[in-house]
């Protein structure tokens, strides 16, 4: 199979999964498999593009211009290539993960779920693989609308509200922001497409250009940078697996990732740094990083706690593409992954602590760990690896800025990093600690009728795979490294 | 037979419209309508078929020479509008057997069909004839098709709105013989191609000038270009749905067509939009229409009257297309007159099933809609996707081509303020799907009301198919709009 082929595959895989799921959502059983082995095909597509492209091929793919100059088309590069790897990798988990999730929890509607989370993934690969912005685009709008119905899947009241604001803040500022930012790069380029180094000639005004870097910024919703978070927050509603998998994995990355592509390849790293705007959107970057740590020390419910956790840490990935150094873009790239395996780890966890023992709440979790050990514990090594420290992956990420940020001489930054990983361990550690070394509440002691266990075996398979995970990526860094020089 | 196409395109639906009143049961009209404007649509695409391949076409009414006869000529331009006026009216038609049996009584129905017919006739006649005077008969033929389509709608306002229509249309149909009288006697001659050449020796005479004047002030009105609108809210939001939808589709592009073929072909871009200031006057008025009609357009209550708001600012973007007058620009202008066809027309008949569920089509009724009529809602939503203008769906095509026009003649504030003209849509669009689907349909419906019937969703959703379909497969409508503004403005650009 040529490469090409494997490309055209990963797109079109979930689709078909998603026809498949359609077809067969009568017998659960097989629907699931379904989503398993489109899983696994798909993961084994993208893995297999993986050393093609380190042998420095191009791949390419066109399927139609819809105007002249303006095409849908792929192409594979190395950025691209890791996250569409982090994405399609914990689908096949978060799929594992689901069916225990829903089943236990006896959710409705189970076939329109998947089959949406299906068209998601595909709308993914469409961004991971995009070879020009107007792609990009039409499928960022497509992961914007095919995860509403995930988001309100509970059909409640407050699951609709957080719904209306999810596709308010999303729709709004990509339409307000982001296609004004693309049609302006069009005009001014000549060219959509990603090239390594920019697409902008030297004679640019800098002052248009700041504008449009703001526009890249705010524009892209999905990045969740302050004041343009809020649909974050209020995704929550959804059941856990699409929080894990999507708010902390493929909607949220594809906004950074975005960023990402954008500063790198459109802007390119020379352009980026003599922009004025550039230092002004690090500090805003820093201030979201700051401000969201700061609200998720005060948030009762588990989910918000991380949903104002991923804001800060997409505030990391943003703020080390804006860096526009080597090491910050490494650093930014890598916490792309850290902060995926540590957060949907997390969320899993918070999933499977709802499903076993029906909490939701910070202040209900104590003295948990001895019930659910598994559980607590990934929840450890995970929070670990969100606050940076060893022994996990976070570790290397977290490296890697602030070495940015020294590079860049932004030493008030790399002091603001520091802190915000303070305040990191302020509002995850407590938690994973106090289940495992408080008393747990006399409500629940005195209970000893219903005891609470760990959750069913896939859910607690997948929150293992992830944990480990997280280990796994402070031993074996390379593969990670290697891919974001290469696309450097 | 087809050497006589372009008298068939007319005739046809001509003499169809008084043989409905002899059929009188509303069904067999309706099949009968149906018939008609199919053969209509059938010859449309012939012709453009032929003029694609042959170039234009000459028709001689009766076998008599051009400048003494009058003359049919079918150039791709003209084709072009053709087949978009019978496509839409056939749509249009479709839909329309059983929202009129909801919304009128039998004898009415009959009526109805036959100006319809009358309607189609004569809008399609004011396209393919060549001759000045006779668009001035096939206009107020068409327009006065066009008041009794109005005053049949049920609310009693129907008949105020279509007086008021009558009123400014008669004024503009007036102005239009006025300009026509004077050109007639500055040279003698009524056929287009004739005055075209005539023309430019004469034409710093004030007389020309007089005529040239009325004539865009006649033909503005009846386009509702801002600030001559007035009547358009009103004659949309209070006529039948179906006729809404067709006039909507049609009506304003046979206008925007005459202001193109009497600026372009019979004074000369020359004349008309370079030695006059009319250039920074369209392109002024066209960007105010667009900004003073959406923002209307977001404090409107009736959800009718709302999308005939976005009307009024959807003609500014063309008219601004016609000021820039560069091959783009002048696509741009063509291409938008075909896919505000298809949005308006989805939307409207989307609408017309609304009405018929609900019996309104005010912003509440649209509480609850993506659950008790979730196709007819979801029509609204893709359509009004399309009038944001959303790359994948045609509204993005049109603007992208003006906005691309405007940056080649160095206009950046004019692309700027089209894109911003985009979002102020984007905003009445917002609400009604923040109705839709963020509010609860009030108790007493929500267990009575279904989903429009299928002979209103078909047509409807082919509308709204179309809008994406040629949002993706853009090449016929750019291909031949962009052969057809060569075409016209061949010899300047």
């Amino acid at each position: 199979m040529s490469a090409v082929d494997l490309l055209q595959l990963s797109v079109l895989i979930p689709l078909l999964a998603a026809a498949g799921i359609g077809l067969t959502g009568k017998h659960q059983n097989l629907r699931e498999s379904v989503s398993l082995i489109a899983g696994t095909l798909l993961f084994a597509s993208v893995c297999n593009l993986y050393p093609v492209i380190m042998a420095g091929q191009v791949v390419e793919l066109m399927w139609l211009e819809v105007l002249p100059g303006l095409a849908l088309a792929f192409r594979v590069e190395p950025l691209g290539l890791l996250f569409a790897l982090v994405a399609s990798g914990l689908w096949i988990v978060t799929t594992l993960y689901a069916i225990g999730y829903m089943r236990g929890h006896g959710e409705q509607n189970q076939t329109r779920f998947f089959a949406f989370f299906a068209i998601s993934i595909a709308a993914v690969m469409g961004i991971a693989f995009a070879e020009n912005l107007f792609t990009l685009f039409v499928f960022y709008e497509i992961l914007t609308l095919c995860t509403y119905p995930l988001v309100t899947h509970a059909g409640t009241d407050k699951a609709r509200e957080g719904g209306r604001v999810y596709l308010g803040i999303l729709l709004g500022t990509s339409v307000a922001f982001f296609l004004v930012a693309i049609i302006a790069t069009w005009l001014l380029a000549g060219t959509l497409s990603f090239q390594p180094g920019g697409v902008f000639s030297g004679d640019t005004p800098a002052g248009l250009l700041s504008l449009l870097l703001v526009l890249y910024v705010f524009g892209v919703g999905k990045a969740a940078i302050m004041p343009f978070h809020r649909w974050l927050p209020a995704a929550m509603v959804a059941p856990t697996p699409v929080s894990a998998l999507l708010h902390a994995v493929a909607v949220v990355k594809a906004g950074v990732f975005v960023l990402l592509k954008v500063c790198l390849l459109i802007f390119g790293l020379e352009t980026l740094r003599e922009i004025p705007a550039t230092q002004w959107l690090l500090y805003l970057a820093g201030a979201s990083i700051l401000l969201a740590a700061i609200v998720a020390m005060r948030q009762e419910n588990l989910k918000k706690r991380l949903a104002y956790s991923t804001v800060s840490q997409l505030g990391y990935i943003t703020l080390g593409a804006l860096l526009a150094t080597s090491a910050g873009i490494t650093g930014s790239a890598m916490h792309i992954v850290m902060h995926a395996f540590g957060k949907i780890t997390l969320f899993f966890c918070a999933g499977a602590i709802l499903v076993a023992a029906h909490k939701t709440e910070v202040g209900q979790l104590r003295g948990l760990g001895r019930r659910m050990p598994i559980t607590m514990g990934a929840f450890l090594v995970a929070s670990l690896c969100i606050i940076g420290i060893p022994p996990t992956g976070g570790t290397w990420s977290k490296w890697y800025l602030l070495l940015g940020t020294l590079e860049a001489g932004e030493l008030g930054l790399m002091a603001l990093l520091m802190v915000s990983s303070l305040l990191s361990i302020g509002y995850l550690l407590p938690i994973p600690l106090r289940a495992f070394f408080s008393d747990a509440l006399p409500a629940d002691t005195g209970d000893t009728s219903v005891a609470v266990r760990e959750a069913p075996w896939p859910s607690l398979l997948a929150l293992g795979i992830t944990a480990t995970g997280c280990v796994l990526l402070l031993i074996y860094p390379d593969i990670i490294y290697q891919l974001i020089k290469a696309g450097i | 037979m087809l050497s006589h196409l372009p008298i068939l395109q007319v005739i046809l639906p001509l003499v169809a419209a008084p043989s409905c009143m002899m059929i009188r049961r509303a069904n067999l009209v309706w099949f009968f309508a149906m018939l008609v404007s199919t053969a209509a649509l059938v010859v449309s695409v012939l012709l453009l078929q032929q003029v694609l391949d042959t170039g234009p076409i000459s028709y001689r009414l009766g076998g008599w020479e051009a400048p003494w006869g009058i003359e049919y000529r079918i150039d791709l331009l003209n084709a072009w509008v053709l087949l978009v006026i019978t496509g839409l009216g056939t749509a249009v038609l479709t839909a329309a057997r059983v929202s009129v049996q909801r919304e009128m009584d039998d004898l009415r129905q009959t009526v109805f069909y036959s100006l319809y017919l009358l309607c189609f006739a004569g809008l399609l006649g004011i396209v393919a004839t060549g001759d000045v005077f006779n668009v001035f008969v096939f206009l107020e033929i068409s327009s006065l098709a066009t008041y009794a389509l109005i005053a049949l709608g049920r609310d009693r306002r129907s008949l105020w709105a279509a007086f008021q229509y009558l009123i400014m249309g008669t004024i503009g149909a007036t102005f239009i013989l006025i300009g026509i009288g004077f050109l007639y006697m500055m040279t003698g001659t009524l056929n287009m191609a004739d005055l075209a050449q005539r023309l430019p020796e004469i034409n710093s005479s004030n007389t020309v000038l007089a005529a040239f004047a009325f004539i865009v002030v006649g033909v503005c009105l009846k386009l509702a270009l801002f600030p001559l609108h007035m009547w358009l809210p009103n004659a949309y939001a209070f006529a039948p749905s179906i006729v809404t939808a067709f006039l909507a589709a049609t009506a304003t592009k046979v206008a925007l067509y005459l202001l193109v073929r009497f600026i372009v072909t019979v004074f000369g871009v020359d004349f008309s939009l370079t030695s006059l200031p009319l250039q920074s006057l369209f392109i002024g008025l066209g960007l105010m229409g667009v900004f003073v009609a959406s923002v209307v357009a977001i404090y409107q209550v009736d959800i009718k009257r709302m999308l005939a708001y976005s009307s009024v600012a959807q003609v500014g973007y063309m008219v601004v297309g016609i000021g820039i007058s560069s091959v783009v620009a002048l696509q741009a202008t063509l291409l938008h007159l075909f896919n505000h066809a298809l949005m308006k027309g989805g939307l409207f008949l989307a609408l017309a099933g609304l009405v018929y569920r609900l019996g309104s089509s005010r912003i509440d009724a649209f509480n609850g809609l993506g659950r008790t009529m979730p196709w007819t809602m979801g029509a609204i939503v893709v359509g009004g996707i399309s009038l944001i203008g959303m790359p994948l769906t045609v509204g993005f095509v049109s603007k992208w081509y003006l906005i691309t026009a405007a940056i080649e003649s160095d206009m950046w504030f004019v692309a700027l303020l089209v894109v911003l003209g985009s979002l102020i849509a984007a905003i009445y669009i917002w609400r009604l799907v923040e109705a839709g689907y963020f509010r609860e349909a009030p108790v007493a419906r929500a267990a009575t009301v279904g989903e429009a019937p299928l002979s209103l969703l078909v047509p409807t959703w082919i509308l709204i198919g179309a809008n994406i379909y040629f949002g993706i497969d853009t090449r016929l409508p750019v291909e031949v709009t962009g052969a057809a503004a060569q075409y016209l403005l061949g010899g300047i650009q």
